[in-house]
């Protein structure tokens, strides 16, 4: 997919970062990246590569120490816009218990909304129709504990969704969850992204990333690679390298490969192998 | 012979004889053979944890648990219970507590009564087997990174070196490489000392390749039980609770499904083996 000439959502120049206090150590250094509008990017690195950082500097929640975040042409270092930018970039985090607030599903969709001072009228219709959308609209009433790990990101997910931020960035949604809850999460995801909803996943889970259009390595603060997945995952020596893995369905063609036997570029699924073997019968 | 692990007809109620109580356990029995390596797996709310703090003497249940041969019912047993079997828990960083990462892995070793000499060489021990370096042991264990937190954590338990080794999802938010070194640790210990291993997980690739036996726990009772390969071989069934099964299984059912010859499988060097051979077979 071409994504040049498409509107550039958040915008990353030179942006460096450490922490106050920890004598300057970098955690994220001259990052240059554009998150282009209807784009599913996916963040990848080892632990403590400044995935949650980076993540955190594309709404506001962390200012750079050098360059700059522009989100929608707003500057996220600048307080008086840093509502604006909240509004357009919406945060999802690893827990769903952290992020959950109200006694029920409803008051939970309505949280944002009302801290930004909609109309009632218009809250009302954006949770019928965002509930409609994300089949919420049968746990409306349910307290939010009493839902399933899957169910309480979905609602985290809905709940800023009802701001109707532009782009929707994640930071491991799916790590605290049970495979069901796990699916769940991604093929709301893939949906958004249908949609023409922007989402930025930071995520561990190889499998997760090959349905990105652009996924970006982090490697100690450093964009050490930015492209499609399949460019990606046929950098398998140096993902290990670095610590990372490919998917299994990527890593059987490989050691297929291993064997002398010739088998196609883009095996991701077990769907694309089943394909692939069943017309070779 | 009974196992190091032997529970029969578990019981476990939250809240018991109030109006929201609710059974976390029902009817539990099973066994866990000495140096065993099991994987307990069920979708979230099925009582995984709960089991695993019944093991570790943790939770005060019904019925008949013995663990290293000490009988669970009575208190002492399950008091004393802390120098023989190892928990550790989701996110056991939270946990660190002491002022350097050498004195919190100690505190275990030392609550036993252990001589300094001996507490110092478990330590030291552990901190290796976790890949700590010697330049971190003086250091605050909150200065630390968050794997490198994970791993101190972790080396605490070990240090008291445990005979039954109870582990509740321990590498959850750790990337790929941190992740296999940790299982890999586990499995040495398994293979190597002969400790028992009881790990609850969702990843499914982690139990097709490393676990002997796997037990599937579902609304609180055991719904399944076998070899991965017995078990993995059930797709349709683990799909109905919310469970999938690891690539190399749903690869098999898929191709079995389009009437392809190929053997169940659960693991990569399976899947490389039989997809190998159904290419040779048409070159």
């Amino acid at each position: 997919m071409r994504v040049s000439n498409r509107k550039k959502v958040i915008c990353l120049q030179g942006v460096s970062y450490s922490y106050p206090g920890t004598n300057n150590r970098i955690v994220l250094d001259n990052i240059n990246l554009d998150v282009h509008a209807g784009e599913m990017l996916v963040l990848l690195g080892p632990n403590g590569s400044g995935k949650s950082t980076l993540a955190r500097l594309m709404n506001g929640l962390l200012a750079p120490s050098c360059g700059q975040v522009l989100v929608d042409g707003l500057n996220t270092a600048d307080d008086t816009s840093l509502w604006q930018v909240r509004k357009k970039v919406g945060m999802v985090f690893q827990n769903p218990d952290n992020q959950l607030v109200a006694a029920t599903v409803e008051e939970e969709l309505a949280f944002g909304m009302e801290n930004l001072g909609f109309p009632p009228e218009e809250m009302m219709k954006r949770i019928r129709e965002i509930s409609a959308r994300m089949q919420l609209d049968e746990l409306l009433n349910f307290p939010p504990h009493r839902l399933s790990g899957g169910q309480k990101q979905r609602v985290a997910i809905a709940s800023v969704l009802a701001i109707e931020p532009q782009a929707l960035v994640l930071d491991e949604p799916t790590s605290m969850l049970d495979p069901a809850g796990r699916r769940e999460v991604i093929s709301e995801l893939n949906r958004l992204k249908q949609s023409g909803k922007t989402v930025v996943l930071v995520t561990h889970d190889m499998t997760e990333a090959i349905t990105a259009d652009r996924i970006v390595v982090l490697v100690q603060g450093k964009a050490a690679f930015m492209g499609p997945p399949r460019e990606c995952f046929s950098r398998v020596a140096w993902l290990q390298e670095i610590g990372l893995e490919i998917p299994p369905a990527a890593e059987l063609a490989r050691r297929i490969r291993g064997k002398g036997l010739v088998v196609p570029q883009d095996l991701y699924h077990v769907a694309d192998w089943v394909e692939y073997l069943c017309q070779e019968s | 012979m009974p196992g190091i692990i032997d529970i029969k007809n578990l019981y476990v109620s939250y809240a018991p004889g109030t109006p929201i109580q609710r059974h976390a356990l029902r009817g539990i029995s099973m066994a866990v053979e000495k140096g065993e390596y099991r994987a307990i797996i069920g979708p979230q709310g099925s009582g995984k944890s709960t089991l695993l703090q019944v093991m570790a003497g943790l939770i005060e249940a019904e019925g008949r648990v013995s663990v290293c041969g000490k009988d669970l019912r009575h208190k002492k047993n399950r008091d004393g219970l802390w120098r023989q079997v190892g928990i550790i828990f989701q996110y056991p960083e939270r946990q660190l507590f002491e002022d350097t990462v050498f004195n919190d892995i100690a505190y275990g070793p030392r609550n036993m009564g252990l001589s300094e000499d001996e507490v110092r060489r478990r330590v030291k021990a552990a901190l290796e087997a976790v890949n700590l370096d010697e330049e971190v042991y003086c250091l605050s264990p909150f200065k630390l990174s968050g794997g490198q937190k994970r791993r101190a954590a972790i080396a605490g338990i070990l240090a008291m070196e445990p005979e039954v080794l109870l582990l509740d999802e321990p590498t959850a938010g750790l990337d790929p490489r941190g992740k296999r070194q940790l299982m890999d640790l586990f499995s040495n210990l398994c293979r190597k000392k002969q400790v028992t291993l009881v790990l609850v997980t969702h990843d499914m690739e982690e139990v097709a390749h490393r676990a002997d036996t796997v037990t599937v726990l579902y609304r609180g009772r055991i719904a399944m039980g076998g070899t991965p390969k017995e078990i993995f071989a059930r797709c349709k069934e683990l799909e109905s609770i919310g469970l999938f099964v690891p690539f190399a299984a749903q690869l098999a059912t898929s191709l079995q499904a389009k009437g392809l010859p190929v053997r169940n499988m659960t693991t990569l060097p399976e899947a490389e083996q039989e997809v190998a051979r159904l290419l040779k077979g048409r070159a």
